[in-house]
């Protein structure tokens, strides 16, 4: 598939890379925005239900999965015709889920519930529900899917659940209220963001540990301000970047000494990341000023704003 | 019941990290003053009123707990304020470490004294600035805001208005002319002028009689007549009677703020930001109602108790306490930014939502007002300005 692409770059030299599609959910405006990688352009809008935020897309990058939390559902959507052709059982308020490297299962969280639900995207059953701790957020798998990490906003808890029994096997204590979290392509560290305590904690995942914890300062904003949410890791996990929500920047962070490097000026409220597959680009979703910010990842520029639907809140590039 | 459900979850969750199961107990204690009835139908109190607000934080310390290998039990108490001391003492000899306390000032101050070394007072209702200054006392952690945090909150909103002409009415209650001290103060404080003040007495009268609307409107344009030229007119009616009257009843045609109109407060079950949608369902799915102020401090400081035994591991009274009390200690409480403690007189920082009948308006902080250690300390008293002294 790979090389595939590769040859197919090749051949068609006038075009330096692929265009990607990038979807973003609009948590008021009950829609999907389509953007272009290369172009930057909005290509299409489309509805997506009540109150979108959490949005994924399989492997093969057929079936892009909107979590519709007002209508506490999955909705899935054909990523051609951006038609919705089934929905996904997912228990009640689902926010923010992942995928299985394979496909399936997904592992949803539902924030009304203290609960994990596993759904075989397939059969569109209910595979299991994880009580997990209050007000279950973020969601991230390891890459080789031994585990599924959980992130529980009023427990303060990243949850280990092994993806083999369906059972919570370790519970890491991190700062207030954690958001999100995302492995190294490696397995080894798992990143939680804590949005009210302000920081971003460093797991080793074979310890189940937090060996650091990454803190936040920029001249003139105020500490308060400084709120991680989203979060995403270069392949070679040499760069770590954050969302810093009201303050308005994200953080870049070196993945070896976790010393910031650079605070990035965005839109409003940055709340989710993205990446296109080749790391040239990377996306960002400002709620409140309703743009994605394009981020040049290899000069480290801001380089455009793109207005799209009301409260941009989820991201994601589908794949190559 | 509640105890039993909280340890039956524990039976479907995973490893506890702690290998022995650790109880942490303590009380909610309402005292309730005989009264009239409030003006508004809207505004009568449910019979669980910060009861439901402390059960529902109980549940997330025992889901927390549940990982902890700590359980939580919170016993739920009223009393009038004749019975609340022996009330206390039945709690405190039930083994309660914690006392979330809603009560007015006098009362608090008499329990916490009498609760002594042998339990943490959490006060989740008393708004008097006396109980944060010259009665201050080290057993005390004040989860309400004071009288001095809400009218800095609403006089910051005003100051950003431009709207800095005041006309001050209070009621002739002990704890509404503790709120107007406490108005003169914010005026001061962030360059408004109070242009004239009044002081409506309680006489009793119509309140809520069938024909208690057209008293209203002819009582409450006389008395609101001939004022000095102002920009807003501020209400200080900590006991209920009057303020609701004032808004469209004034004479000339000026907003009203303060106990009624744009009101300063701890909750409101409108407000949306920082994930308090989710709270607000969770309480109204177990309560079957809105969440009120006196419901979100008992929830808080329910939460204290349990941000303290998760950080702490510990179900020692002592060192939880001591963690409450320690620079370490911060929570979460759906306000966007983490609630700490001020060390001079025990008072839990914390935005201020300026609200009316229906919606959020604005939160205090104003981004205008900064300060050197922390933009919370711009509401009520800083360091500087304490009268408490803990001894």
């Amino acid at each position: 598939m790979r090389a595939f692409a590769l040859s197919l770059t090749v051949t068609l030299a006038a075009f330096p890379a692929f265009a990607n599609k990038v979807y973003i959910s609009n948590e008021k405006g009950n829609d999907i925005t389509v953007l272009d990688s290369e172009t930057l352009e909005v290509i299409a809008t489309f509805p997506a239900g009540n109150r979108p935020r959490g949005i994924t897309i399989s492997p093969d990058g057929k079936e892009l999965y909107v979590c519709a939390s007002d209508d506490d559902t999955v909705r899935v959507f054909e990523t051609e015709t951006y038609t919705e052709t089934h929905t996904l059982p997912s228990g009640p308020d689902p926010e923010l889920f992942v995928l299985h490297p394979s496909g399936n299962p997904l592992y949803i969280a539902n924030e009304d519930d203290n609960l994990v639900t596993i759904v075989d995207v397939v059969t569109h059953r209910v595979l299991a529900e994880v009580p997990v701790g209050v007000e279950p957020e973020g969601m991230a798998i390891s890459p080789d899917g031994a585990f599924v990490v959980n992130t529980s906003e009023t427990t303060n808890m990243a949850h280990f659940i092994d993806t083999a029994t369906s059972q919570i096997v370790a519970n890491v204590l991190v700062d207030q209220r954690p958001r999100y979290a995302q492995f190294t392509s490696d397995g080894k560290l798992l990143f939680v963001t804590a949005e009210i305590g302000g920081t971003v904690a460093v797991v080793d995942v074979a310890t189940k540990e937090v060996i650091h914890k990454i803190g936040f300062e920029i001249p003139g904003v105020l500490p308060e301000a400084i709120q991680p949410v989203g979060l995403k890791i270069t392949q070679d996990g040499s760069r770590i970047y954050v969302a810093l929500g009201p303050a308005n920047r994200v953080a870049v962070i070196d993945g070896a000494t976790f010393e910031v490097m650079d605070y990035l000026l965005v839109g409003q409220r940055v709340w989710q990341l993205a990446f296109t597959p080749d790391e040239r680009f990377l996306f960002t979703t400002n709620g409140n000023s309703n743009d994605v910010s394009v981020i040049d990842v290899a000069a480290g520029e801001v380089i455009r704003s793109v207005p799209v639907g009301q409260q941009p809140w989820g991201i994601v590039v589908a794949p190559d | 019941m509640r105890i039993i459900a909280a340890i039956s979850l524990m039976g479907l969750l995973a490893p506890a990290l702690a290998e022995a199961e650790t109880l942490i107990r303590a009380a909610v204690l309402r005292v309730d003053e005989a009264g009239l009835p409030p003006i508004s139908r809207l505004d009568l109190p449910p019979d669980d009123l910060g009861l439901a607000g402390a059960r529902l934080g109980t549940e997330d310390n025992a889901t927390t707990g549940s990982f902890m290998g700590q359980t939580f039990e919170t016993v739920e108490l009223t009393a009038t304020p004749e019975t609340a001391a022996a009330t206390l003492e039945e709690a405190l000899s039930g083994g309660a470490g914690f006392v979330v306390l809603l009560a007015d000032d006098a009362t608090t101050l008499a329990l916490a004294d009498l609760a002594g070394d042998r339990a943490l007072v959490l006060n989740a209702g008393a708004r008097g600035d006396g109980l944060r200054g010259k009665d201050c006392r080290a057993n005390v952690v004040h989860v309400a805001p004071s009288h001095a945090m809400l009218a800095d909150a609403l006089a910051q909103f005003l100051a950003w208005k431009k709207w800095d002409e005041w006309f001050l009415i209070f009621g002739s209650h002990p704890d509404d002319a503790d709120l107007a001290a406490a108005f003169r103060t914010a005026a001061t404080k962030f360059g408004a002028e109070i242009v004239e003040e009044r002081v409506l007495e309680d006489t009793g009268g119509a309140r809520r009689t069938d024909t208690g609307h057209v008293q209203v409107q002819k009582q409450m344009p006389v008395f609101t007549q001939g004022a000095e030229d102002h920009d807003i007119l501020i209400a200080a009616d900590e006991a209920g009677i009057f303020a609701e009257y004032l808004p469209y009843q004034t004479w000339e045609a000026r907003p009203v703020a303060g106990s009624a109109g744009l009101v300063p407060r701890s909750w409101h079950p409108a407000l949306e930001a920082w994930g308090a949608t989710q709270f607000q369902n969770r309480f109204e799915a177990m309560a079957g109602r809105p969440m009120r102020e006196e419901d979100y401090q008992a929830w808080l400081a329910v939460r204290i108790i349990g941000e303290a035994a998760t950080r702490t591991q510990s179900g020692d009274p002592a060192v939880l306490r001591a963690h409450i009390l320690s620079p370490e200690f911060e929570v979460a409480g759906f306000k966007g930014q983490k609630l700490t403690l001020r060390d001079w007189d025990h008072q839990l920082r914390q935005p201020i939502l300026l609200t009316t009948g229906a919606l959020t308006v604005s939160v205090s902080p104003q981004d205008a007002f900064l300060h050197q250690v922390s933009q919370l300390d711009t509401l009520g008293k800083d360091r500087p300005e304490t009268d408490c002294s803990f001894q």
